[in-house]
């Protein structure tokens, strides 16, 4: 299963929790402070990091299966 | 008119509150004004209101603000200890604008001071004891029918102006029993809980004042998913770091007040056709005041009196009229000296001003303020 | 990405003011998904908060909300729900507000057993004013105010709810947010005083100064120190020690509301439907 990862930005503060628990290590704190994608493929959607996001600032979606 | 009863004025207060739509009281216990909880946890059930008593005095303010915003006429009775832990939550009520009536049966103070000896001591308290820049509405009555009209006219106020007032009650009149005729139901008028005029989509917002400077906040439970706090808030109720909102939410505060304030202030005048000299009291030294100044009377001397039924705001625009009329006025309080200080800042030195002050557990005695009579007399024969 | 629980959040108050990796917005949703899950509505619920951080969260939440003074969430919220008990009342509170200034309102709350939902957010200390010490505190803990460590012996909280008469007592942390929001969930439906407790980290005031590490270490704290009561029950009295705890439900029994016993006073003094 794979994910689609949606960051909604202004809300991110950058704590890196999200990053912490993936277990995936889909997810970096970027140099400017914001949560980013480093490894999408990697992504298995199991929705850790926007459970634990104490910011509603990273959503993810299981990917449609492809027609 | 109902049929006349033997009733103390605590009952009468109790009965007013009710009369005037109160149907939630919070309290606890304390001597002199524990009978208004007790007449409220009997009458209101009987009218489908609720009593609770709180664990404490700031608990009863917090329940009867929180039941105020659900909807309900509220009311919460205490007496000078209690009124002094009140205060927190008073000031809230002014700041987040929350009708509610707070009864203050005064006893002898500072601190446990002489339980439950009569007093006027908390004249100031009931004006500034909260924190923070704030208007107050507080009435004293001087008879038990007075003790429920000014319970009836408290309830109106807070409903009106959305602010706290204090019905500043003392031992003399909370423990008098006297007969009294009632007003029938259909006699009192009732100011009814105010609404939004709009509707959420119409861009309502709960702290837009109305045109009398007063907002319609809507009562919770109505849909308008409204904020109340006790931060300093514009008019969507959120609270706001701007010093240009903050000064305004304090000036509209006290102008919601300011511009009612010759409706609001109640006085009466008596034997002041002729008058040369006058006495002012309030509450229940205005009674014995009224009988020294018959007896003044009776011996000659043109003596005449005013009554301060509103203590805040106080009545300036009175006693200004009074020092332009008499030679010397007397101002009879059973404390230290709390109100002669606002009558000396309204007089300006336009007559003297006189003292007559007594706290030493006792009401006053007529011949006392008769002796402060014949000083002011005195004086002004100078 | 649309997500239901946004539409319970006033969108134009958000991003919130919390700290970054502060663990009350985790909170925060777990309440509005635990209405949403127990169907209440936002206009027949109304969030009452006190004064600290946590308390702020009722400023975000789309409902009649009322931010009360410091330690006085509960008596307010008594008196909403009294006026008006067709109203869900939820109360947010920290564990200065609850267990210090608001201790006595809390435990007679508990023991009126009120229709209340109060979620503690236990964040074991004073986050607003910047880390002084808390009735929650664990002793020998560093705060602004112990600055040697704490002295005081903390308030189990839970443990007090119980004792004082409430009806539903559990506790859950920030990690466990599935746990958490069944826990609040269960809550919300005893028909009495409810009590959750929500340990959640603050990384600022609390966290830097014990040296717990960044947010996500203080959460892995919990994950590794959280006990689920039955295996907690399990555990031989030894083991009950250091800094591991129970969660879960700790308490649920039934119990007279006190309103629903209010209506029986009115029905007997006669004024039922006046």
């Amino acid at each position: 299963m794979k994910g689609v990862i949606t960051i909604k930005e202004p809300r991110c503060k950058g704590c890196g929790i999200c990053a912490a628990f993936c277990p995936k290590k889909v997810l970096a704190v970027s140099e400017l402070g914001k949560i980013q994608v480093q490894n999408a493929d990697a992504c298995i959607a199991c929705g850790q990091c926007e459970m634990r996001c104490p910011d509603y600032a990273i959503f993810v979606d299981k990917e449609e299966a492809s027609a | 008119m109902t049929a006349a009863r033997l009733m103390q004025g605590n009952e009468a207060c109790a009965e007013g509150a009710i009369a005037a739509g109160v149907r939630f009281f919070g309290g606890y216990p304390i001597t002199p004004s524990t009978e208004i909880a007790e007449g409220m946890a009997q009458l209101l059930p009987k009218c489908g209101g609720k009593f609770i008593q709180m664990e404490d005095e700031i608990a009863s303010m917090g329940v009867v603000l929180g039941a105020s915003l659900a909807g309900r006429k509220v009311l919460t009775a205490s007496s000078g200890p209690g009124i002094s832990l009140k205060q927190e939550l008073i000031g809230y009520a002014a700041c987040a604008e929350i009708p509610a009536v707070i009864v203050n049966v005064q006893r002898v103070g500072p601190s446990t001071g002489q339980p439950t000896a009569p007093s006027q001591g908390d004249v100031m308290q009931a004006r500034w004891g909260t924190h923070g820049d704030h208007p107050m509405i507080a009435l004293s009555p001087w008879t038990v029918r007075e003790a429920f009209d000014a319970a009836v006219m408290a309830v109106n106020y807070a409903e009106r102006f959305r602010t706290p007032v204090i019905l500043l009650m003392d031992e003399i009149v909370g423990h008098l029993r006297e007969k009294v005729v009632l007003p029938e139901t259909g006699e009192i008028e009732i100011y009814p809980r105010r609404k939004p005029g709009k509707t959420r989509a119409e861009g309502y917002q709960p702290y837009t004042p109305d045109e009398d400077l007063v907002p319609n906040v809507a009562d919770f439970g109505q849909g308008y998913h409204i904020h109340v706090t006790g931060l300093i808030h514009d008019e969507t109720g959120f609270p706001i770091g701007s010093p240009k909102i903050t000064a305004e939410a304090i000036d509209r505060m006290h102008q919601k007040i300011e511009r009612v304030r010759d409706e609001i202030t109640h006085t009466e005048e008596f034997f002041m056709e002729d008058a040369e000299y006058a006495v002012i009291a309030f509450g229940g030294t205005a009674r014995t005041a009224y009988e020294a100044v018959k007896n003044a009377r009776a011996r000659g001397q043109k003596v005449g009196m005013l009554r301060l039924m509103t203590v805040w705001p106080f009545a300036d625009k009175a006693v200004k009229a009074l020092a332009a009329k008499v030679r010397g006025i007397l101002v009879a309080e059973l404390n230290y000296g709390q109100i002669v200080h606002e009558v000396e800042r309204a007089v300006a030195g336009a007559c003297p001003v006189e003292l007559c002050a007594k706290y030493n557990m006792e009401i006053f005695e007529p011949e006392e303020i008769e002796k402060g009579i014949d000083g002011l007399v005195a004086g002004g024969n100078k | 990405m649309e997500r239901s629980f946004e539409a319970y959040f006033r969108q134009n108050r958000l991003p919130h003011l919390w700290c970054p990796g502060c663990g009350n917005g985790i909170v925060m949703k777990a309440i509005v998904q635990a209405i949403e899950k127990e169907g209440l509505t936002q206009d027949n619920t109304v969030i009452v908060s006190g004064i600290g951080c946590s308390s702020r969260a009722s400023g975000y939440m789309d409902f009649d909300t009322l931010h009360t003074a410091h330690g006085r969430a509960i008596p307010f919220a008594t008196g909403v729900k009294l006026a008006n008990p067709e109203l869900n009342v939820v109360v947010i509170t920290g564990d200065g507000d609850c267990t210090a200034i608001g201790g006595n309102h809390f435990i007679h709350g508990c023991r009126r057993n009120v229709d209340l939902t109060v979620v503690l957010f236990d964040n074991n200390i004073y986050g607003m004013t910047g880390g002084q010490a808390s009735p929650m505190t664990p002793t020998g803990k560093k705060a602004t105010t112990a600055p040697y460590g704490s002295v005081d012996r903390p308030f189990n909280a839970c443990a007090l709810a119980g004792a004082a008469g409430a009806t539903y007592v559990a506790r859950s942390t920030a990690f466990h947010v599935k746990h958490l929001t069944d826990m609040i969930s269960g809550g919300l439906r005893n028909k009495g005083f409810s009590f959750i407790e929500a340990m959640v980290q603050c990384p600022t005031a609390y966290g830097r100064k014990n040296k717990m590490g960044d947010p996500a270490k203080m959460m892995a704290w919990m994950r590794d120190n959280a006990v689920m009561k039955a295996a907690w029950d399990k555990l031989p009295e030894g083991e009950k020690q250091g800094e591991k705890f129970p969660i879960g439900v700790f308490k649920q029994e039934e119990g007279v509301a006190y309103d629903v016993a209010y209506e029986k006073v009115i029905e007997i003094a006669g004024g039922a439907r006046k």
